[in-house]
């Protein structure tokens, strides 16, 4: 299955500074709680505490699926779809 | 052309200086504006607030002024109306609350608050547009409400020079009809949150860095609150401010400026386009983006249905493990005899003792400034780059003693640690107490402050 992600708020920053991404996920990668370890282990170098805590995003980063807050669409159960894009946004505090 | 006599230069000095004066008196004058400090002592009963006489209509100059917005239908005259009734508060008067001043000023918002507990400094120019030269070292508070009072006479601004905390926020916020979260750190932003949502107000909500930037609007028309969308605290590792990450000066301009039109839409009686949406702002790619946020989370805190928020008791700094500042906190996680003041470092090298220097800061940082004869291995490359430390260590004869320095003296104690554990051979790997910050106000005045 072929996935979209991005990285955005400075989640970029963890990932050599890439914003976008097409990805090719093994077969066994069908849901949201089965794709963020996927991205740990394949795309993220180092910092993994900076992206995820337990099975979830850390604190402070927004998922969206598709443009809308993961929570919408059922979060960690959410079954991926080809082509879907999936966005991380670690929020600003910056003013 | 004749030199001019020494009373010719006397003369025009003396001019000089009293126009000098004339021009003080006028901006001290326009501190008219009330510097509210003791707004607090206040009661938060409702019958204290000093209450503004609502028009019933817009006078004939109002209706000059406010001539562009009247002639909109969707403004109108009831729209124009609720907004030189309304009050607002503003949160920060830095990057965002700049523009979002400035434009509450000129659309005639009867009454607008400031909260700033910070003095206006030069580095804040490049994109704090609100403030000028002439009022650097002026709270930013009163340099705001200078500000909105030479745009707009009309109105009322006051300033408040202090923090806000949990035991001014509910009383303050309850004077105000919208508040503008413009403040640069998430316990104030949880503090905000949890005292609009107490006290029943809308709160729009900006953030920027870099070349991104966040807005949308909390707590209204059945929108979600900042709680329902972050329950829990960022680490605080993973909080970067403006400070350190930079900010590039219109992208708070645009944040801040649509914080104010959404706060005036909702004062004008218009639905904000922002209310459980977010956008997001990529001022790189150009990308203008809206996301749908979730609703209310039934399990909130704040305003779900068992919530069970009834004052601001928590302590939102011990809460989120950081100040409500954005402002560097110094780490101390190295033992004194692993570090060397700057005096001493200085020293070393006058003396041209052999050394490695590691500067720790990006590359970024750098180009700024950077002592001779350093080596940039930023933080996030030093496990890459090790090998390139234990060249440089064996370059000259024996083992040279290491030090690390970087902007503060937090990065380059971590870089000691690291340093420590993979050569605990080495005799010397020590951290530049208070980085280049420190050297330039105990050894050299004339390096640069960014």
């Amino acid at each position: 299955m072929k996935l979209t992600l991005e990285f955005t708020g400075g989640m970029e920053l963890l990932f050599q500074g890439t914003k976008k991404v097409s990805v090719t996920l093994p077969e066994k990668v069908t849901t949201v709680k089965t794709l963020l370890p996927w991205i740990r282990d394949s795309l993220l170098k180092s910092k993994p505490d900076m992206f995820m805590q337990g099975d979830t995003v850390r604190p402070g980063v927004l998922v969206l699926i598709n443009d809308a807050d993961w929570e919408l669409e059922g979060q960690l159960s959410y079954e991926l779809q080809e082509g879907d894009t999936i966005v991380f946004i670690s929020t600003l505090h910056g003013g | 052309m004749t030199a001019e006599s020494p009373d010719a230069t006397i003369e025009r000095l003396l001019a000089e200086n009293e126009r000098l004066r004339q021009r003080l008196s006028a901006i001290e004058g326009l501190s008219g504006p009330r510097i509210d400090k003791t707004a607090l002592d206040r009661s938060s009963s409702p019958n204290d607030t000093p209450t503004r006489k609502k028009k019933a209509k817009l006078s004939r100059n109002d209706i000059h002024r406010y001539s562009r917005h009247l002639l909109l239908p969707e403004i109108s005259v009831e729209g124009q109306l609720g907004i030189v009734n309304s009050s607002m508060l503003v949160v920060g008067a830095g990057g965002l609350g700049s523009p979002a001043c400035l434009y509450l000023a000129s659309a005639g918002v009867g009454r607008i608050g400031v909260v700033d507990y910070d003095e206006v400094e030069v580095s804040n120019l490049q994109r704090q547009v609100i403030h000028d030269e002439e009022r650097v070292g002026l709270s930013k508070s009163t340099s705001a409400t200078i500000a909105m009072t030479r745009i707009n006479s009309q109105i009322e601004c006051i300033a408040y020079n202090y923090l806000l905390d949990r035991s001014t926020a509910l009383d303050l916020i309850k004077q105000y009809d919208i508040v503008l979260d413009c403040s640069d750190n998430p316990p104030t932003r949880y503090l905000l949150n949890d005292a609009c949502v107490l006290a029943g107000k809308p709160l729009v909500s900006g953030a920027a860095l870099r070349f991104e930037g966040q807005l949308t609007v909390y707590n209204h028309h059945g929108s979600p609150c900042y709680r329902c969308v972050f329950p829990a605290p960022p680490p605080p590792e993973t909080v970067t401010n403006c400070g350190d990450g930079g900010v590039f000066g219109p992208v708070t301009g645009i944040v801040g400026t649509i914080q104010a039109l959404e706060a005036l839409k909702i004062a004008a009686g218009v639905e904000p386009a922002y209310c459980g949406k977010l956008l997001m702002v990529d001022a790189m790619s150009g990308a203008f983006r809206t996301i749908r946020l979730r609703g209310k989370r039934k399990e909130c805190v704040a305003c779900g249905d068992g919530a069970t928020l009834t004052g601001l008791e928590t302590d939102y700094e011990m809460w989120c493990g950081m100040k409500a500042n954005d402002k560097t906190q110094s780490l101390a996680v190295l033992k004194q005899e692993d570090r060397i003041s700057v005096d001493a470092y200085n020293r070393v090298r006058v003396a041209k003792t052999p050394h490695v220097l590691i500067d720790t800061r990006p590359l970024v940082q750098t180009k700024i400034c950077a002592l001779d004869n350093s080596l940039n291995i930023p933080i996030d490359e030093l496990e890459s780059r090790l090998s390139e430390v234990e060249e440089a260590v064996h370059a000259g004869q024996g083992e040279l003693p290491v030090y690390c320095i970087c902007r503060r003296g937090n990065d380059s104690q971590l870089a000691v640690q690291h340093i420590r554990t993979k050569f605990p051979s080495l005799a010397v790997v020590k951290d530049v107490e208070g980085g280049l910050e420190a050297w330039r106000r105990k050894v050299d005045p004339e390096w640069p402050e960014y």
